[in-house]
């Protein structure tokens, strides 16, 4: 019996979502085709992407289909640079953000642009009075709704009316909020003047149930965003390729039902995962619960194991049948100590010593109840005073 | 599982022995490469991708563990220094007696694992008085010497299905024959995290160059060159020497001296080594019992053993081979064996030419 709790990297495909792919996918036709067909096709996929500006609560027209979290934090960042205004070259970014957001951002400082780091506090917040001290003059700003590691919750909110006062465009990546925080993109964006204030927000179908392969960067109408991928007209022109009308249905799908369950949801996964951390907490004195303790998403648990390694951890609870993960991207096949744990002003040691375990919609009480059980022997052995006997 | 099919049939072995097999890459480089360009070095993303496959295919689990640090640490800052104190290291000894079956192994058995099992030619005997390293039945494939830094608390957690293989080339039909992708992949060779061969090269960067003279045993100077470092005992090539011999024969390095970054050189016979010596050993087994003994000592992974007497101290092992070694450089490791069976090593730390300096 296997225990997923690692939803923060995936969540299992909707049943739902599975059958509007599939019905969508019994019809042939590109959308983009003037005839029948492509209209049957083209009619599907606007439903869907009024059906998702409905969730996201902007107008059907923002929301631009993309391939998936990753592409749309791209085409943010990388357009909003692009199409910057003649003069500004700094870049505003927070120094826990997620791989797709640094790497594209330290591209983009190799070619020229200027980064205004951002510091965050001990819990991975965004500390948002340097963070609109670093604003004025900037081509552009970024920021996580929500830290996909250590689970905190930023002040969105307080993050986009900064950016609207100084003037410039704002990111926001809500690839881990969706469906576990509301998320309104008309509230957050106000009446920042045009092309300013919140512009972009990046989120990721695979995370509430649609399949991989499918994600939405909702941009303003006013928003100046160059495209990154070019060869047609489709979204405005700020997304060319035939689109995937299956996906935006059974992406449409899953938003639906994500929001129609987030309070219940919110409720029952905070309640488990709290579970979760007070038994691993009894049952490993030493271990310490990371992030906010009050404001992070339900169903996260970000944890610090001393003086284990973090792989020896993820190994031994694979073994007793437990997904988790230790929340650091993969570089050059070398599990890299977490930039975030880092920025939360850990140790690099500590930062390969954190587990994250993320709870989801088909998460259970067997699932924290298996890593209670497995938790303490597992630490013993990941830290080395596990009994070893050599001869 | 480095990705190569010698591990690959390893694991397979193990399996089909009955064992629960867990396949390890170990990720010991930062610097790594995507993709495989040549047999040079080892393991790139590619590799790490192949073991993968192996593991896929076999059913087995798998795993990329990071000892980049250790391995940095015990193995590469160790190659430096010994280049750098003028001696000829091992590393794919160290990687063995600190990484594969140190660190590894501690892991491994913390995690609940008995062995460590690997794709290396050698073969475990267990005797009535304890286990017994020995060579491979493939002598041309033997790596019993790079294994002969272990020790028998070590030796006791290892596995390797393949010494008793005749050939390299049974192995890549076997490979085949299970539809393991790497059945034809080329052996790697050289050491590992310098993949493009060039050890000088990887040596200046890290060591830097610094100009030094070219001397022969009497002191005269006969060259220049760029950094002591860059070259061994009975290396050759590399030398450029203004000044031809007298006797207009090709002259050899006979000896590095990094304090004055100076490389003495001399005639092939100069190489001769009539005794070599050292004070860091390991025997795998049980420690000799005499104090003096008859084996064969090998001086390099393929080179012909060459029958000595050993004399064994508390402090040192001292080897004097019947006939005089050939281009002996302090650093190396001497493995003595019995027979086909692998007795211990040391790091050669002192030779004692079987040439009179004035001849």
């Amino acid at each position: 019996m296997r225990h997923y709790l690692d939803h923060a990297a995936t969540t299992p495909l909707r049943p739902e979502a599975r059958d509007a792919w599939l019905d969508a996918s019994e019809m042939v036709g590109n959308a983009s085709s003037t005839h029948g067909a492509g209209q049957d096709a083209r009619r599907l996929l606007e439903e869907a992407r009024e059906r998702s500006a409905a969730v996201l609560d902007c107008d059907p027209i923002e929301v631009v289909f993309t391939s998936g979290g990753t592409e749309s934090i791209n085409l943010a960042l990388q357009g909003l640079w692009q199409a910057r205004p003649v003069g500004t070259d700094a870049i505003v970014m927070p120094e826990a953000e997620h791989h797709a957001t640094v790497d594209t951002i330290e591209a983009l400082v190799a070619a020229g642009a200027v980064l205004r780091a951002v510091p965050v506090f001990r819990t991975a917040a965004i500390d948002g009075r340097v963070f609109a001290d670093q604003l004025p003059g900037a081509a552009l700003a970024t920021a996580l709704v929500a830290n996909n590691e250590a689970g905190t919750i930023n002040d969105a909110a307080e993050l986009a009316s900064s950016a609207a006062q100084a003037l410039v465009p704002l990111h926001l990546d809500a690839v881990s909020a969706l469906g576990h925080l509301p998320l309104s993109f008309r509230g957050l964006r106000g009446d920042a003047p045009d092309a300013l204030g919140l512009v972009a927000m990046s989120v990721a179908g695979h995370k509430i149930g649609a399949p991989v392969g499918v994600g939405a960067l909702v941009v303003a109408r006013t928003a100046r965003l160059s495209a990154l991928l070019r060869g047609g007209a489709q979204q405005r022109g700020l997304r060319a390729g035939t689109q995937d009308v299956a996906g935006a249905a059974a992406f449409a799908t899953a938003l639906e039902l994500a929001e129609s369950e987030r309070e219940s949801e919110t409720t029952r996964l905070a309640a488990m995962r709290d579970r979760l951390v007070d038994g691993i907490l009894t049952r490993v004195p030493q271990a310490e619960l990371l992030g906010d303790s009050s404001r992070r998403l339900p169903g996260n648990a970000h944890i610090l194991f001393p003086g284990a390694v973090g792989e020896s951890l993820l190994f031994l609870l694979d073994t007793a049948g437990i997904a988790a993960s230790t929340g650091s991207a993969c570089q050059a096949g070398v599990a890299e100590p977490s930039h975030v744990v880092m920025a939360m002003g850990r140790s690099e040691q500590d930062a390969r010593s954190v587990l994250r375990f993320s709870l989801g919609r088909t998460s259970t009480d067997a699932d924290i109840d298996a890593v209670l059980a497995a938790i303490a022997d597992a630490y013993a052995r990941a830290s080395g005073s596990g009994s070893a006997a050599r001869s | 599982m480095s990705g190569g099919v010698d591990s690959a049939v390893a694991a397979a072995r193990a399996v089909e022995a009955g064992h629960d097999v867990v396949g390890v890459h170990l990720a010991l480089s930062r610097a790594g490469g995507t993709l495989r360009t040549g047999s040079r070095g080892c393991c790139t993303i590619e590799d790490a991708l192949d073991a993968r496959r192996a593991a896929d295919l076999l059913g087995i689990p798998f795993y990329v563990w990071d000892f980049s640090e250790r391995f940095r640490e015990d193995v590469i800052a160790d190659f430096v220094s010994e280049y750098q104190a003028g001696r000829t290291p091992n590393p794919c000894m160290r990687c063995n007696e600190k990484i594969k079956f140190a660190a590894l192994l501690d892991r491994a058995i913390e995690l609940g694992f008995d062995a460590v099992c690997t794709g290396h030619y050698a073969t475990l005997i267990p005797t009535d008085a304890g286990l017994e390293l020995h060579r491979a039945a493939d002598n041309a494939k033997d790596q019993s010497y790079v294994l002969g830094v272990l020790t028998a608390d070590q030796l006791a957690h290892t596995y390797f299905p393949l010494g008793t293989t005749p050939s390299k080339a049974v192995v890549r039909a076997e490979a085949e024959a299970r539809g393991l992708s790497v059945a034809q992949k080329p052996d790697s060779h050289d050491i590992c995290f310098i993949p493009d061969g060039d050890t000088r090269g990887w040596l200046a960067e890290k060591v830097g160059t610094a100009t030094g003279e070219v001397v022969d045993r009497s002191g005269a100077v006969v060259g220049s060159h760029e950094g002591a470092h860059a070259f061994t005992v009975g290396q050759r090539r590399g030398l450029k020497l203004g000044v031809p011999a007298a006797d207009g024969k090709p002259r050899f390095v006979l000896e590095v001296r990094p304090v004055s970054n100076t490389v003495v050189v001399g005639p092939k016979e100069a190489l001769a080594t009539r005794e070599i010596s050292g004070g860091r050993f390991s025997w795998a087994g049980a420690a000799p019992e005499d104090a003096e003994f008859s084996c064969d000592v090998q001086i390099r992974a393929h080179s012909e053993p060459e029958p000595a007497r050993a004399f064994v101290s508390a402090d040192e092992v001292r080897v004097v081979p019947d006939r005089p070694l050939d281009g002996v450089a302090p650093g190396q490791t001497a493995v003595l064996y019995v027979g086909t069976r692998v007795l211990g090593q040391f790091t050669i730390d002192r030779t004692v030419s079987a040439v009179p300096v004035d001849a």
